[in-house]
């Protein structure tokens, strides 16, 4: 009796992580099951590798692949370009203390992405730039910039300013103390933001879609037309390209994790 | 290095330099010359200056006013990374990106050295003659980097002489803090600057890892025989190691000395209370050798004041002796408590109402009675810091006298609205009030000293005006109060910026 009194009284913490685990066994892994189970099947029901074979064979897709893989690596660069300086200004010392600059880049997230993807395509052709690739790279970058900004802005708002007064006590001028001192420990930054960009990105069709003309159509706008489409065997065909989606989207955050775990000496930050 | 002839013997000079942060003076018209080779150490409690002074050393701060001379050239408009000093900072600020040995490198693989096999060129450059740009032909040795075994060399000499010869490849965040702390020492001497600067190294060492350091600390300074210059708040530390102290308080120089003659014959009131355990009360000079101070007269061995001048008189609490019984001595007293401290008892003891700490080998328990005596030569006698308040004021109305950022009820017979005046308000009549609401302006206390009957307070307003009040309460450090001033015995006088400059220059 004396016991189970006792044990009534612990309430164990990890109680608490029930309600997420349901959840994520519900909305996470089941639908990632389907995926599988989908993928995997034919069209009468049995075990196949056919979807696969589809997948792998057909031309288009693998020029598809590589369209969405390009549109994801040069947005996300442009995205680092113009996120790192910035980071930096905004960071740096007669700002450092007006976290409300910061916040000014960060607003935009805040409004309905649709929206300002509709609002973004009317100025392009108010100013003369038609639907083409490159408005698409500009969606994108325009869409995607305070999640790159946020994680650099982060990192560098918190690198202790001892490590640059040491730097340039030991005879490195403002250049050599960015590139062997503030460039290096921003980096888990920068790992953070890049992955933070890029894999939604390579998943996203709506702003190909709005943006691009019909040469710029991505992976992840074939795969919705394969689900919009209700014939039957569509569903199969579809799974197994989500699934070859996600297989490379994970090999990107295992390098990234490969990557932050190598630098992360440095100070973290960001929120990967 | 040592049979080298030294160009200036004076390696440092700080003129007249002052620093504030926005409006807040940090360091007030300091002048202080350093002597090549030396082991300097910038004494103080925290917010005195010495950090903010070491930092325009190294560059990372630019005087307000003044200048600094590193043998005999203006430092304060070249940046810190052409400057020949390097610091030991306080939290190390090793890079974490970078192992042992390429944090100790780092230095190296920047720096040039001159290159003798290689001509020297000659480069035209633009300078500045009496504020005209001239064109001038210059001769430029040639120079190089280190090879990569030169380095490879100095860091690992480096690494010998901290005692971390096996810790090159080590990552920075798997040491212990001792460690850390010698990696950040070998990283800066690596370099051979003519200034080691060292800010608060072994503030985050525990007690015995930290004796270690010093010795080490000091035992480096001799082989290296660079200037170090050594900022710390433990009176200890700087006793230990230092050539020469210099104790600051509020931005300013309080004393610079030997060790030993800081702790035997401190400039000041504040610099005994602030190294070691002191007596500290008020006397009279009778004259010549003869001081009184608690209703006697006592022989010492100071002369040159003025007759009847009041002084701070300092007694250690170890020279103080202490007999059995009463009669004995020039004081009878009782004692009060007793602590053992290892190898020494202290004692408090009140003999004509004032409290003396007292230290020996002997121990003498609560209640008993006892007799205290104190040689001539351990009587310390200095000058009164200030005698009185002194404020740069103005006459704002009837009665009404604004300075220290106060409105104050002063009387102000002889005076006119819009006079500037100086405000001279007496220690006494200063009155503390715990409620700052009841003051007409809010202080902090920034120092508290007992002296004998009564206790010297000094409170700091939020515009770093300073005020010091003779209180019989004890009010304890950084305390908010109100500050009121009995106008009654406050003193104006008419103000003249330039006739109080020239009377500045004087003194």
């Amino acid at each position: 009796m004396k016991n189970r009194k006792h044990k009534a009284k612990v309430f164990r913490p990890t109680a608490f992580s029930f309600p997420y685990l349901a959840v994520t066994v519900v909305f996470v892994i089941v639908p990632l099951i389907l995926v599988l189970v989908y993928a995997f099947r034919g069209d009468d029901g049995s075990f196949t590798f056919g979807n696969f074979a589809k997948v792998f064979t057909q031309k288009e897709n693998l020029i598809q692949l590589g369209r969405t893989l390009e549109i994801a690596a040069l947005s996300t660069a442009l995205c680092l370009l113009l996120a790192y300086p910035v980071a930096y200004i905004l960071a740096s010392k007669p700002f450092n203390k007006m976290a409300i600059l910061a916040l000014l880049f960060i607003i935009p997230m805040w409004i309905n992405f649709m929206l300002r993807i509709f609002a973004l395509q009317s100025v392009l052709t108010a100013i003369g730039i038609p639907k083409s690739f490159w408005a698409a790279t500009i969606g994108m970058v325009y869409d995607f910039f305070p999640y790159m900004l946020l994680p650099i802005y982060t990192v560098m708002s918190k690198l202790d300013k001892s490590y640059i007064e040491a730097s340039t006590d030991l005879g490195a001028d403002s250049v050599q103390t960015f590139f062997k001192v503030t460039l290096p420990l921003s980096l888990p930054g920068v790992i953070s933001g890049v992955s933070m960009v890029f894999m939604p990105i390579f998943s996203s069709y709506a702003i190909t879609k709005m943006m691009g003309d019909a040469k710029t159509t991505v992976i992840g706008a074939k795969i919705a037309s394969l689900f919009e489409n209700q014939s039957y065997g569509n569903y199969g065909y579809g799974a197994a390209l989500s699934f070859v989606l996600l297989v490379i989207v994970l090999l990107v955050m295992l390098l990234s994790n490969f990557l932050t775990n190598r630098t992360q000496k440095a100070p973290k930050g960001g929120v990967a | 290095m040592a049979n080298e002839k030294a160009p200036f013997d004076k390696i440092i000079e700080i003129n007249n330099v002052t620093k504030s942060f926005d409006g807040k003076v940090v360091v007030k018209d300091l002048s202080l010359s350093i002597r090549r080779g030396q082991f300097v150490t910038l004494l103080g409690p925290s917010g005195c200056g010495k950090t903010t002074l070491l930092r325009m050393i190294a560059g990372f701060e630019t005087p307000t006013e003044g200048e600094i001379y590193i043998e005999g050239t203006p430092i304060t408009s070249i940046p810190p990374y052409r400057r020949p000093v390097n610091t030991v900072f306080q939290k190390y600020a090793l890079f974490p990106h970078l192992n042992v040995f390429k944090n100790i490198a780092f230095g190296l693989k920047l720096k040039r050295v001159p290159d003798p096999t290689k001509p020297a060129k000659v480069k035209t450059v633009t300078v500045k003659r009496d504020g005209v740009k001239v064109k001038e032909q210059q001769t430029v040795e040639a120079t190089r980097k280190y090879t990569k075994e030169e380095i490879a060399d100095k860091v690992n000499r480096a690494l010998k002489l901290v005692g971390l010869e096996d810790y090159g490849h080590r990552d920075v965040n798997s040491l212990s803090g001792g460690q850390q702390q010698r990696v950040a020492i070998a990283r800066a001497i690596v370099c051979e600057p003519k200034i080691l600067l060292l800010d608060e190294p072994l503030g985050a060492l525990d007690l015995k890892m930290r004796k270690e350091m010093q010795l080490e600390l000091k035992k480096m300074h001799d082989e290296l025989g660079i200037t170090f210059i050594y900022v710390t708040h433990d009176q200890e530390e700087a006793l230990t190691m230092s050539d020469v102290v210099v104790v600051m308080s509020n931005g300013v120089i309080q004393q610079v000395a030997q060790p030993k003659k800081i702790y035997d014959e401190p400039q000041n009131a504040f610099v005994a209370d602030f190294i070691g355990e002191s007596n500290i009360l008020t006397g009279v000079m009778e004259k010549d050798y003869l001081i009184s101070f608690l209703g006697k007269k006592l022989a010492c061995v100071d002369k040159g004041f003025e007759k009847n001048e009041k002084v701070d008189v300092i007694v250690r609490p170890e020279d103080i002796v202490i007999t059995k019984g009463l009669g004995q001595g020039q004081f009878d007293g009782e004692v009060v408590s007793t602590v053992f401290k290892g190898t020494y008892y202290e004692m408090e003891v009140l003999a004509s109402d004032y409290e003396f700490t007292v230290q020996s080998q002997l121990e003498f328990v609560p209640g008993s009675a006892v007799s205290l005596s104190i040689a001539p030569d351990s009587i310390h006698i200095m000058k009164k810091m200030l005698t009185v308040n002194k404020y740069v004021g103005e006459v704002t109305g009837e009665n009404l006298v604004t300075f220290a950022n106060g409105d104050f009820e002063v009387p102000t017979q002889g005076f006119e609205t819009g006079d500037e005046v100086l405000v001279y308000v007496p220690f006494n009549a200063v009155e503390l009030t715990d409620d700052e609401e009841d003051g007409v302006i809010g202080a902090n206390v920034s120092q508290s000293l007992y002296k004998g009957t009564y206790y010297q307070v000094e409170v700091r307003t939020d515009g770093y005006d300073a005020f010091f009040v003779d209180t019989p309460d004890e009010w304890d450090m950084n305390d908010r109060v109100g500050i009121k001033v009995d106008g009654s015995k406050v003193k104006l006088e008419k103000y003249d910026p330039q006739e109080d400059e020239e009377k500045a220059d004087e003194e």
